[in-house]
């Protein structure tokens, strides 16, 4: 324990912008040279790896030339539920509510649209059946869905003060049992052929696409984060959401109902978390079917925290993120490494960025430990 | 066997590993360092203690190699934490995040010549019948024809006890928890000591993990887990941070676990993703009655520096 | 007297800096065996910095400390932890008890001491402080747990703890200001018979009048810097005071006799338990009116903090009601509060009553932000945000960068300003309702510099003159003197009594303090 140096850490008053910039930048590129390694060490060539990564998310410069953009618009596509999740935990997280089951919320959004889409149709023939009726509808019985899944941690924090982070991540394991429940079970497609899956949506149900398999999701995506950022930086409620992260105490004397702006965010970020059902359900699946739990609402955590909270970056950094996914899905298939390699580098990032904050809020500092005259007795 | 005997013996089986987790988060957090990675340590622990076990033929090297990964991700959420001073919620979502994909990962790497260790078959912990005392009607059964892991646990469980409520260190730990600043002011190393705990902790959510990949399910599959971690996470909260009370609720949850067996293996109609469910909401409804007990008795229970970072000269 | 005792400690050219103060200045330091030597200072003067530097909690940046034996023969110390500091037998009791709550009287006494077996034998060493104890005729209840015992008893356990360790240097921080006036004289009894068993004492005060009883010698620290150090005996009370800040001080304050209005707060009859579940206000009845400060006067933990939170809607009432300029507000939600005109000046400034992280603007507008031109139905207006708290930082003289600041990297005493700059802005807008205006004021002028506690002081008086129903809370029974135009002193969460501070004493009140008497 006595080494000759001793260091510590001063708060820092006021961080200089260049440090605010580089830290993350920085954070992220060693997080990635320790990926390296562990490439290295599970017998794969990191630059090699890194590269197919690079081409697998983004394409080739020849792939460019040839009008050819399909690895980009399938990065985007991946991007869109990290939007909506990333915000959905931003708006959580901002309140230092600790919102850990956008997953589940995410699933009870596409479990809400997909009964829509499966079930409205016969229940209420009379809705007229064109997408400017049913999309909308969807989305809103969706951001229902998630909102609802999210009321019930919200209201055991706010009236008995149970402890969030345990429920939403329990909740999370429901609703993900819950779906699979329903599309094995009576949601099953009866003409499946023993597949494990919904019937397929009706056509007037899909999300229009933009470009390749790039829905309007990406539309409604975008519009979130600006929502999103409406509300954290001009509206009463924004504020009232930043006083109680800071200091919960004296939200209350402020005359905040604690209570009530609970109910509001958890609404707000189950409501997001449930677009992103939406998206991926009518968007690509255009069932229910495996692969709308895939970890978004986890990813979600990540894309908010490395972000800051901050909406900007929140669309800046799922977009990151959804490369490493996209590209780690080329390695699986290229080089034959497992895909949740690119969970793994993730999970990195944020335990770097974590580290690295550290240069954000104190100064560092390395002093040489006081001669040691001796204390005798 | 009647139907209590191995209603009880199985949950004994499978609650075993909520014990060792629950145990290890308890000592963590009883020295103010809240863990959310029990998780990801949890399975990392497992696969690493089965990939270790199945290159040596031995199991015991299995346990010792898991709870090691264990207690070196614990460090990692420690640096994090303590000398970093990071949010010690995100830090421990962080290590669960990574530790999952890491454990998906290896488990497709680790088995002999970089083979997945997916279907593999590998040395386990097998039942030990102990001789006279499995003879005892009802608990006989249950509690003496277990392996070598959940003997030990007769062993833990009260050393545990016994090193917070009547030792030094156990006074010193329950300082630091309380009142770091105190502590300091008295000579205890605060660093010192939340340093070892997160260790401890993480030591035994490795050997948490180990027990499932080398006893409980054996063998390894991804998602080994399936959130026993954040079960054992819940537990503290339902042991007022007292581990004898911890072995009390997993014995319940293992109790579910068992009555799910049961069911099944009556050939019930209920669909297994229902069944499936009744822990996880087990564990909420516990949650809530805890909570609403606790506010009755104004929590005495958790650590009052419980998630705040320490810093001496810090002026706020 | 002591001037030929061997000298204890020394210390020399102590330096120590945080992030933008600088603490300690090249501060000396000399304390005998069997001297009482007092550190006198105001808040934010460095005694309790320099304190920490002996007792191992800082590093200092530079200085050397140096350690007397029995002949008075010196020799320099490096002490880069408490545990040195108790090895080197300096024991130190902090204004802020090191005590752990959840723990016994023996269990906190033992606490990281060298020498206490690895399994706890607890009933030997409770034979062993209740053998100390009786010896220093320090009464305390051994096997009790810390939260159950009182304050002046806790203070029993720090002194103890010291001693059991075996402290030749005792250092006490600001011991009597959680006392009453007659456990303060106990405390200095105990302190006498310390010295005379030949322990260098070192105690830590900025209550001239305590100094001058209690101590032998006195060091002044102004700014960081030792300004003098003399004995007791070749000066007076007024010359410490300039020594202490540097210029003449006002001991009184200019106050018109007032028109007192009608009851404006009432609280009938309010029975309330504390965070813990113990009932904390029994039956308690208490008016403000319009226009006159009720001092409460009491020792800390006797339900003050739940008093001022169930005036402003922050705590459940049992039983009892609260009403408001006629209005019954009991057990209505802290905006309604707010609504009424009820401002409040919270005693945990970083805990209740800003948000530290956030920008001084937004602490600002705590109070303002639900009212245009701030609010545009459910918008924020920042910049108009930001120009309201520009305007408040001018009017109140508050000492910042600007309002992006993080109020946490204000002082003390601008925050403290910032505070009542807000408070008394939305009492303002009460009295443009028709409404009269509350303002309870908890400890507003704690751990502030002289120049702050008069700008506070004026501020109460004038809103007080303006018709303002003022609640102030203090500990410090001068003040309230001053201050007050009726004095009612809280015990146990009763109210002792309502006096007019020509009509009592320091002792009157002390009295009632400790609950022996009622008026």
């Amino acid at each position: 324990m006595n080494l000759p140096y001793r260091v510590t850490l001063e708060k820092r008053l006021d961080a200089p912008r260049i440090v605010v910039w580089l830290v993350p930048v920085v954070s992220i590129l060693v997080a990635l040279a320790f990926g390296a390694i562990v490439l290295a060490v599970a017998g794969a060539d990191p630059l090699e790896a890194y590269g197919q990564i690079l081409t697998g998310a983004f394409g080739s410069l020849t792939a460019w030339l040839d009008g050819e953009f399909y690895a980009v618009s399938e990065t985007v596509v991946r991007t869109v539920p990290l939007i909506l999740t990333g915000l959905a935990v931003a708006v959580a997280f901002r309140m230092r509510f600790w919102n850990i089951g956008a997953e589940g919320q995410l699933v009870f959004g596409g479990v809400f649209a997909a009964w829509v889409a499966l079930f409205l149709p016969g229940v209420i023939p009379g809705i007229p059946q064109t997408l400017w009726v049913y999309l909308p509808l969807m989305a809103v019985v969706a951001v229902a869905g998630g909102a609802i899944w999210a009321l019930i941690p919200a209201f055991l924090k706010a009236y008995l003060d149970v402890d969030e982070i345990i429920t939403t991540i329990m909740l999370n394991f429901v609703a993900i049992l819950t779906y699979q429940y329903l599309f094995t079970g009576p949601w099953k497609d009866p003409e499946g052929q023993g597949f494990p899956g919904s019937a397929l949506f009706p056509e007037f149900t899909w999300l229009p696409r933009l470009t390749g398999r790039v829905t309007l999701g990406l539309v409604l995506a975008l519009a979130a984060a600006v929502v999103v950022w409406l509300i954290f930086d001009h509206t009463k409620l924004g504020y009232e959401i930043a006083l109680m992260g800071e200091n919960p105490e004296a939200a209350r004397y402020a005359g905040v109902n604690r209570a009530g702006i609970i109910i509001v965010v958890m609404v707000l970020s189950g409501g997001l978390a449930g677009l992103a059902g939406f998206t991926e359900t009518a968007g690509i699946s255009h069932r229910l079917q495996q692969g709308l739990a895939i970890g978004n609402g986890f990813t979600g955590i990540i894309v908010a925290w490395v972000a800051k909270l901050r909406p900007g970056w929140i669309v800046v950094v799922a977009f990151l993120l959804s490369a490493l996914f996209v590209g780690g899905d080329q390695l699986q298939i290229s080089m034959g490494l497992p895909a949740s390699i690119g969970a793994f580098f993730q999970g990195m990032i944020l335990l770097f960025i974590l580290g690295g904050d550290v240069f954000t809020r104190y100064r560092v500092k390395v002093a040489r430990r006081p001669a040691a005259v001796a204390v005798e007795g | 066997m009647d139907l209590l005997t191995s209603i009880l013996a199985i949950a004994v089986f499978a609650g075993a590993s909520l014990v060792y987790a629950s145990v290890g988060e308890i000592l963590t957090e009883r020295s103010g360092i809240l863990n959310l990675g029990v998780e990801g340590m949890m399975i990392m622990g497992a696969v690493t203690a089965f990939a270790a076990a199945v290159a040596s033929g031995n199991a015991v090297v299995g346990v010792v190699v898991g709870g090691l990964v264990g207690g070196m991700l614990a460090l990692v959420h420690a640096f994090l934490t303590i000398t970093l001073r990071a949010d010690q919620v995100v830090s421990g979502l962080a290590l669960t995040l990574a530790g999952g994909g890491l454990a998906s990962f290896l488990g497709q790497r680790l088995g002999p010549g970089g083979a997945p260790l997916v279907g593999m078959v590998g040395p386990r912990f097998r039942a030990i019948t102990i001789p006279g005392l499995s003879d005892i009607p009802v608990i006989g059964p249950a509690f003496f024809d277990q392996d070598a892991l959940v003997y030990l646990l007769f062993l833990v469980v009260p050393l545990a006890w016994f090193l917070l409520a009547r030792t030094r260190p156990g006074l010193y730990l329950r300082a630091v928890g309380e009142n770091p600043q105190t502590a300091d002011a008295m000579g205890i190393d605060v660093f010192q000591v939340r340093y070892l705990y997160t260790f401890v902790g993480g030591v035994m959510a490795g050997v948490a993990g180990a027990h499932l990949s080398l006893a409980y399910t054996p063998g390894w599959t991804e998602n080994l887990t399936g959130g026993r971690g954040w079960i054992a996470v819940a537990l503290v909260i339902f042991a007022t941070w007292d581990p004898r009370k911890a072995v009390a609720g997993a014995l319940l949850f293992g109790g579910v676990n068992a009555i799910q067996f049961r069911l099944q293996a009556e050939g019930t109609t209920i669909p297994a993703s229902l069944l499936n469910m009744m822990p996880y909401i087990l564990t909420i409804v516990v949650l809530v009655v805890i909570t609403r007990f606790e506010s009755i008795r104004k929590k005495v229970g958790a650590p009052a520096a419980l998630g705040l970072p320490y810093n001496r000269e810090e002026r706020t | 007297m002591t001037d030929t005792a061997p000298i204890a400690v020394a210390l020399r050219g102590i330096t120590k800096t945080f992030p933008g103060v600088l603490a300690n200045d090249d501060v000396d330091l000399e304390v005998r065996r069997g001297e009482i030597h007092a550190l006198l200072g105001e808040n934010g003067a460095g005694k309790s910095t320099l304190m920490s530097v002996l007792t191992g909690l800082y590093q200092p940046d530079r200085g050397q400390i140096l350690i007397g034996d029995e002949t008075g023969s010196l020799r320099p110390v490096t002490i880069v932890s408490p545990r040195d500091a108790i090895g080197l037998g300096i024991g130190m009791v902090h204004q802020h008890f090191k005590l752990v709550p959840t723990q016994t009287v023996a269990e906190n006494i033992i606490l990281g001491m060298d020498g206490v077996p690895f399994v706890l034998d607890m009933g030997s060493v409770e034979a062993d402080v209740a053998a100390l104890s009786e010896r220093f005729r320090m009464p305390v209840p051994v096997s009790a747990f810390i939260w159950q015992i009182s304050v002046g008893e806790q203070q029993r356990v720090e002194i103890l703890k010291a001693l059991y360790r075996g402290a030749e240097i005792l250092i006490l921080d600001e011991p009597t200001a959680v006392l009453t006036p007659q456990e303060a004289a106990e405390v200095a009894a105990t302190l006498r018979a310390l010295a005379g068993e030949g322990k260098a004492i070192i105690f830590i005060s900025h209550k001239l009048d305590e100094v001058m009883t209690v101590a032998d010698r006195v060091t002044v620290l102004r700014k960081g810097r030792n300004v003098a150090t003399v004995d007791v005996g070749a000066t007076d009370k007024h010359r410490l005071a300039e020594l202490m800040v540097g210029r003449e001080v006002a001991t009184t304050i200019d106050k018109d006799d007032g028109a007192i209005g009608p009851v404006v707060l009432r609280i009938d009859g309010v029975v309330a338990r504390n965070d813990r579940g113990i009932v904390a206000l029994k039956d308690l009845t208490l008016e403000v009116r319009a226009g006159e400060i009720l001092g409460i006067a009491g020792v800390a933990g006797n339900g003050q903090r739940e008093l001022t939170e169930v005036a402003t809607g922050l705590r459940r009432v049992e039983q009892g009601t609260v009403t408001v300029d006629g209005e019954d507000l009991t057990n209505r939600p802290p905006v309604r509060f707010i609504d009424a005109g009820v401002s409040h000046v919270p005693s945990d400034r970083l805990g209740r009553g800003l948000a530290g992280n956030l920008p001084l603007a937004d602490n600002m507008a705590m109070k303002a932000y639900r009212r245009p031109p701030i609010a545009a139905g459910p918008m924020l207006r920042r910049d108009r945000m930001r120009a309201f708290a520009g305007d408040l930082i001018e009017r109140f003289n508050v000492d910042t960068p600007g309002p992006d600041t993080p109020a946490r990297n204000l002082s003390g005493g601008n925050q403290q300003k910032a505070i009542l700059a807000r408070e008394i802005t939305a009492g303002t807008w009460a009295r443009e309702r028709g409404r009269r205006p509350v303002l309870i004021a908890a400890y507003p002028t704690r751990g502030l510099d002289v120049g702050a506690i008069e700008d506070v002081r004026r501020h109460l008086i004038e809103q007080r003159s303006g018709g303002t129903a003022v609640l102030l809370i203090s500990e410090e029974l001068d003040e309230l003197m001053m201050m007050s135009d009726r004095i009612a002193v809280l015990h146990g969460g009763e109210v002792m009594g309502v006096v007019a501070p020509a009509e009592t004493t320091i002792e009157e009140l002390g009295l009632m303090m400790a609950g022996e008497m009622r008026r």
